[in-house]
């Protein structure tokens, strides 16, 4: 198969999964709707902890934007490993992999359209937010934040189709989704690291995605640095090789 | 009532809890998810307690329990909701409604296994709780309160789950509620002081019948007991229980009179 018949299929595969959105628009809904109710909860609940000495912003909003943003990439490309699940379940996925298309080709369709989809959460974030007075994080920060946001749908993405793959039904959906919510809790989600207590420091301060985190943040709450944005840049495409890595050996191994 | 209703609503009770412990998908909401977002809160949000402002606490733990508590017991709520719809949509509801026995047991026995389940949630919390540093402030007869709050609210939003159940048949309907929950969680003093929180929330959670049932739940823990706290937990109760289990009487009387 040459290159531009791969990429058609590339192309295709991701059509059919922004078909899947124009025909079920509620499809989306639960992905859009969980991180922007958790987002605006959360700064109502929480927002004053930014009066806590050594808070790195006076705004809330503008510290727990990023983790949102981040939160709806995660359900979002979890939801592309539920809907794989699916397609194993009712068969369409065994066509697919009679296809003459090669198994990294149909990963590749099923992540990138994941990477896209994680933009409708992250636009309806943006707009929650700027009303409530986020601040703007300026072209460049944005561009980072957008940037490590569909890396992450990227990455839960590779992690749900792991799953997927490996326990072939779509019961596995909360492991998909939990997994997710705690990689990205479980960083200075909710306080600076300095303010983290108890054993959530010591995590925070070794899970690679409160480097994404960072990055992701920088913009809202200051300025856009190098030193903030390459660990982050670092993270993203190690835990990318590695999930990608694991969801291809599962591909490879999937028999029809 | 009957001994024979009360045996119904004992069976149907504990079939409800053994269902639960048979489908993770059930089980995860009431304990996992609480349990997981009580940890990473107590410790990402723990310096809260430095905040002027905030009431006197040996530790964040202890002010949360109640929050992670009343968190599950809705979700539990909205569970057996979810089971009771599946019923529905399986028909099992129907052979229930054909036995000669009282339709409304059939209901209690629901809510039964819901405050069932309520009970085991909080009994879990409190020993997760005092594990990890948390401290009762009045002891045995204070946790002996906590459970009791917590299982008569198993009972009053079990009720409104059943109420949507019973209203429309359909599990993902009831499903639907899960955001919802969250939405009063978040403008109730489930998780902060409601003078600490930001406004219009925290205007909202001072008027909202959670915040009462909350306080009921976390006064224990934090100090000693008042009956103005008390009163206004029960006051508070008895007001969902009464709206959900007067909103389930309807949806049972229209699914009977529309034949099932």
């Amino acid at each position: 198969m040459g290159w531009r018949a791969q990429f058609e299929s590339v192309a295709a595969l991701v059509r059919r999964a922004a078909n899947e959105l124009l025909r079920v628009p509620g499809a989306a809904i639960p992905g859009v709707l969980a991180p922007t109710i958790f987002f605006l909860g959360l700064t109502s609940v929480f927002g004053k902890l930014s009066l806590l000495p050594g808070f790195t912003t006076a705004s809330y909003q503008s510290f727990l934007i990023p983790i949102s943003m981040l939160q709806g990439a995660g359900f979002t490309g979890a939801a592309t490993g539920v809907n794989l699940a699916r397609d194993i379940e009712q068969g369409w996925f065994d066509r697919l992999l009679v296809s003459p298309a090669p198994r990294p080709v149909i990963l590749a369709g099923l992540v990138l359209s994941a990477a896209l989809r994680s933009l409708i959460p992250a636009a309806v974030l943006l707009a929650v937010g700027f009303a409530i007075g986020v601040q703007w994080p300026g072209f460049g920060g944005l561009l980072i934040a957008v940037f490590c946001v569909m890396c992450m749908g990227t990455i839960a993405a590779c992690w749900g189709t792991t799953l997927a793959l490996r326990y072939r039904s779509q019961s596995a959906a909360p492991l998909m989704q939990a997994g997710m919510l705690l990689i990205i809790l479980t960083t200075t989600a909710y306080a600076p690291l300095d303010l983290l207590t108890g054993w959530l420091h010591t995590v925070a301060r070794y899970n690679p995605v409160t480097q994404v985190v960072e990055a992701a943040r920088q913009g809202f709450v200051g300025g856009v640095t190098w030193g903030d944005t390459w660990p982050g840049l670092l993270a993203l495409a190690g835990l990318l090789a590695l999930l990608a890595a694991l969801a291809l050996r599962g591909m490879r191994r999937a028999a029809v | 009532m009957t001994a024979t209703d009360l045996r119904v609503i004992a069976a149907l009770g504990a079939r409800s809890v053994k269902q639960t412990f048979r489908r993770p998908q059930l089980m995860a909401p009431i304990i996992i998810f609480p349990s997981i977002l009580l940890a990473i809160q107590t410790a990402g949000a723990g310096r809260a307690v430095d905040l002027p402002g905030f009431p006197p606490v040996d530790n964040f733990l202890s002010f949360m329990l109640a929050g992670a508590m009343i968190q599950s017991t809705m979700l539990a709520g909205n569970s057996g909701g979810i089971a009771l719809a599946v019923d529905i949509e399986m028909g099992f509801t129907d052979r229930l409604l054909a036995a000669p026995i009282s339709r409304f047991a059939i209901v209690l026995g629901r809510l039964a296994g819901t405050a069932a389940l309520a009970g085991l949630a909080a009994v879990w919390f409190i020993v997760v709780g005092l594990i990890f540093g948390a401290s009762i402030q009045e002891g045995v007869p204070g946790a002996l309160l906590m459970i009791f709050f917590v299982v008569l609210s198993g009972v009053a939003f079990g009720g409104i789950g059943a109420s949507v159940a019973l209203r429309t048949g359909r599990a993902s309907v009831v499903q639907g509620l899960f955001p919802l929950v969250f939405v009063i969680l978040f403008l109730s003093s489930a998780f902060f002081p409601d003078n600490l929180m930001l406004e219009p929330a925290a205007t909202v959670a001072e008027y909202n019948p959670l915040s009462f049932i909350v306080e009921g739940i976390r006064d224990p823990v934090i100090s000693s007991v008042t009956w103005s706290v008390f009163g206004k937990a029960m006051a508070s109760l008895a007001l969902v229980g009464a709206i959900g289990i007067g909103l389930s009487a309807l949806a049972l009387r229209r699914r009977l009179r529309m034949g099932g």
